[in-house]
């Protein structure tokens, strides 16, 4: 068994726990006493937050459209159309035609990388996230 | 928040707007409990009877929309019992004069009028506000899902430094962020109008600096478009392509109806996300990401703490941690990149945001994290803002007048409609509907309806009910309870059986790009 410090995915408390995993399983979660944040009290979200992660309906490959349908894909050829379209796109139509949704959910180096990306690889400054829902 | 969560122990008076705190913000929510339990002081505005009335104090239920009148009235009063702290207003304040002159039309009487509340109710919480030692407001969407949402910032700012309650510990203006990360989003410039630390792009100085420190020429200098007019853009045709990481807009937008015209309009989306979700089921590609499981990184909580998070698992079959997809989708766009692990980007971070600079792994390691503004390694990080000074000098009181719901009920729509969250789902349910425990206790979508307005549309509890606005129609079960006052009921957005921002009304703030969930015209009837 082994303990892993992790930062509480749902709202915006930040409560520290432990995710504990056994052969590479998570099994379940341990609170972290010393925090000052949450000082090892959870709630029901927090105690059981390890469990959509291994749902079975998670994405495990790319998946690409092919005649209307999402099929499976290969990440060599998700990230060619990606970048493909985009570029297509931002010649044809400028940069302005395109726009980057960032998360509240992924990390700051993610968010961080994702805004540099928009701005300083596609030359936009349309780039959101959903604080404001 | 300009203070932080352990200051809730020191506060003697919390006054809590637009926030059901337990529900959303469950460990906050318990602080503030054991703070009144000591002897602490609670005036709860809220329209709703949430847990927090049954510790309140004073329980002001407001018409829906009427915050700035509430606040108004309030500041009022304590101008004109000379109650407020005149050494903070002169020392600190600008602006002073205006306030006054706006509130001075909010009496108790007028402000009755507007929100429902009793004016000896308004005069009780002015005094018990102004008269304590150290008071904290405490706010979240209910503030700002409006389209004055704006404004309603403005006027709990506009009380705080009325009152001196703010810079000092157990005081100040304290929004609880909704999602984990949502404060580092937006610290990381995941905004339209601002880099790093809130560096704004029309800034020449600010522009030339990212320049350097990206090797690039002529990033945009002018402001981008919100989310709200993003799916307008893709709507007329403007906007071609949506890239859209971790995020489900066609749950969580309002007006479902119009974002999912919008998506469908585009040349091109690709959605990077834990799980096919709604939106990404539109997708034209969809790429699988780790989950905070199996991946590091920081995140940054309500209070400005900047925390470390580990990688405890390996992420499921290809999925890949988000920064890995993001540098991969660069480099194969011609810019080069070569970060080998979160740090490394920490450390550009680090270098390029003033407020972060300080902030770095080995520390936030050590000291359980470190609060932003950090402006060097020596630096202690910032528990509370606005010690001395205001960030600009002087703080402005910025007065607001009283500006209606954007919808207002008529005869055929006649309830008010608003919406949020439970405590036993979160969002669009992406995450929490998928832990068996959760879903066991709040398996379908509910409407709350007031037993009086039951009884005379022969609603009973557990009846299915038909909840339409102007912008579409959902079918889901009546519970007859106390909680929502008469013609107002409330639904959440968890369950895509019962999606209610088909319902909501997309009008938003003007500055904010917000829009009103809190608000909206429905009328309901017993399904036949």
């Amino acid at each position: 068994m082994e303990k892993t410090s992790t930062v509480c995915p749902f709202c915006g408390c930040g409560c520290n726990f432990y995710l504990v995993t056994d052969k590479g399983r998570l099994t379940g979660v341990e609170p972290s006493p010393q925090n000052p944040v949450n000082k090892g009290m959870l709630c029901a979200k927090g105690w059981n937050s390890y469990e959509f992660v291994q749902s079975p309906d998670r994405l495990t490959t790319p998946l690409v459209r092919k005649n209307g349908e999402l099929a499976q894909s290969t990440w060599d050829e998700a990230l060619q159309i990606v970048t493909a379209k985009l570029l297509e796109i931002r010649e044809q139509q400028g940069p302005s035609a395109l726009a980057f949704l960032s998360s509240a959910k992924v990390t700051n180096e993610e968010n961080y990388l994702f805004q540099k990306m928009a701005r300083a690889v596609f030359g936009t400054n349309n780039v959101d996230h959903c604080a404001r829902l | 928040m300009t203070n932080s969560i352990n200051e809730f122990e020191d506060a003697d008076l919390f006054f809590v707007t637009g926030t059901n705190t337990t529900a959303q913000h469950p460990l906050i929510g318990s602080r503030m409990i054991n703070a009144v339990q000591q002897g602490a002081k609670l005036i709860l505005v809220d329209p709703r009877e949430i847990q927090l009335a049954g510790f309140a104090t004073l329980h002001l239920r407001q018409n829906i929309g009427t915050d700035v009148a509430v606040m108004n009235g309030i500041m009022q009063v304590i101008i004109e019992e000379a109650l407020y702290d005149r050494e903070f207003v002169e020392k600190r304040t600008e602006g002073f004069e205006e306030l006054k002159s706006v509130v001075s039309r909010y009496t108790p009487r007028v402000v009755e009028q507007i929100t429902g509340i009793k004016a000896a109710d308004i005069v009780a919480a002015a005094r018990l506000y102004a008269e304590a030692d150290k008071a904290m407001i405490v706010y979240a969407m209910g503030i700002t899902q409006h389209v004055t949402g704006t404004d309603n910032v403005k006027t709990c700012a506009n009380l705080a430094m009325l009152t001196g309650h703010v810079g000092r510990p157990g005081t100040g203006v304290n929004p609880l962020r909704g999602q984990n990360n949502v404060q580092g989003a937006c610290d990381m410039g995941a905004l339209p109008v601002v880099y790093t630390g809130y560096q704004k792009v029309i800034d020449p100085a600010v522009k030339t600096k990212f320049e350097q420190a990206w090797q690039v020429e002529g990033l945009d200098d002018k402001a981008g478009l919100t989310i709200t007019s993003m799916m307008a853009a893709a709507q007329r045709g403007d906007l071609k392509a949506l890239y859209i990481m971790g995020e489900n807009p066609l749950m969580s937008d309002p007006d479902t109806r119009h974002i999912e015209l919008a998506l469908s309009n585009l040349d091109f989306l690709v959605v990077q996300d834990i799980f096919l979700t709604e939106t990404a089921s539109l997708a034209d590609v969809v790429l699988p990401a780790a989950s905070f499981a199996e991946k590091s990184g920081t995140y940054t909580n309500t209070e400005r703490r900047v925390q470390i998070s580990h990688k405890a698992v390996e992420p499921p079959g290809q999925a890949r941690a988000d920064w890995e997809i993001i540098q991969e989708v660069c480099r194969r766009a011609g810019y080069p990149m070569d970060y080998r692990s979160p740090d490394d980007i920490l450390q550009e971070i680090n270098r390029v945001t003033p407020s972060y600079a300080g902030i770095t792994l080995d520390r936030v390691e050590k000291e359980f994290g470190l609060q932003w503004p950090c402006p060097n390694e020596d630096h202690p990080g910032t528990a509370y803002l606005h010690k001395d000074k205001f960030t600009k000098g002087l703080g402005t009181f910025l007065p607001c007048d009283f500006k209606p719901l954007a919808e207002v009920p008529d005869e055929e729509y006649d309830f008010i409609l608003t919406t949020g969250r439970v405590y036993y789902q979160y969002h669009t349910g992406t995450m929490s509907r998928r832990i068996e425990l959760l879903e066991r206790e709040a398996p379908e979508a509910v409407v709350e309806v007031n037993p009086d307005d039951a009884r005379r549309l022969g609603i009973r509890n557990n009846d299915r009910v038909e909840l339409s606005s102007r912008r579409g129609t959902i079918t889901l079960k009546a519970e007859i309870t106390q909680r929502v006052p008469h013609k107002v009921v409330f639904s959440t957005f968890h369950f895509r059986e019962a999606q209610v921002n088909l319902l909501t009304n997309p009008a938003h703030d003007p500055v904010s790009g917000i829009p009103e969930y809190k608000g909206c015209a429905v009328k309901i009837r017993r399904c036949a």
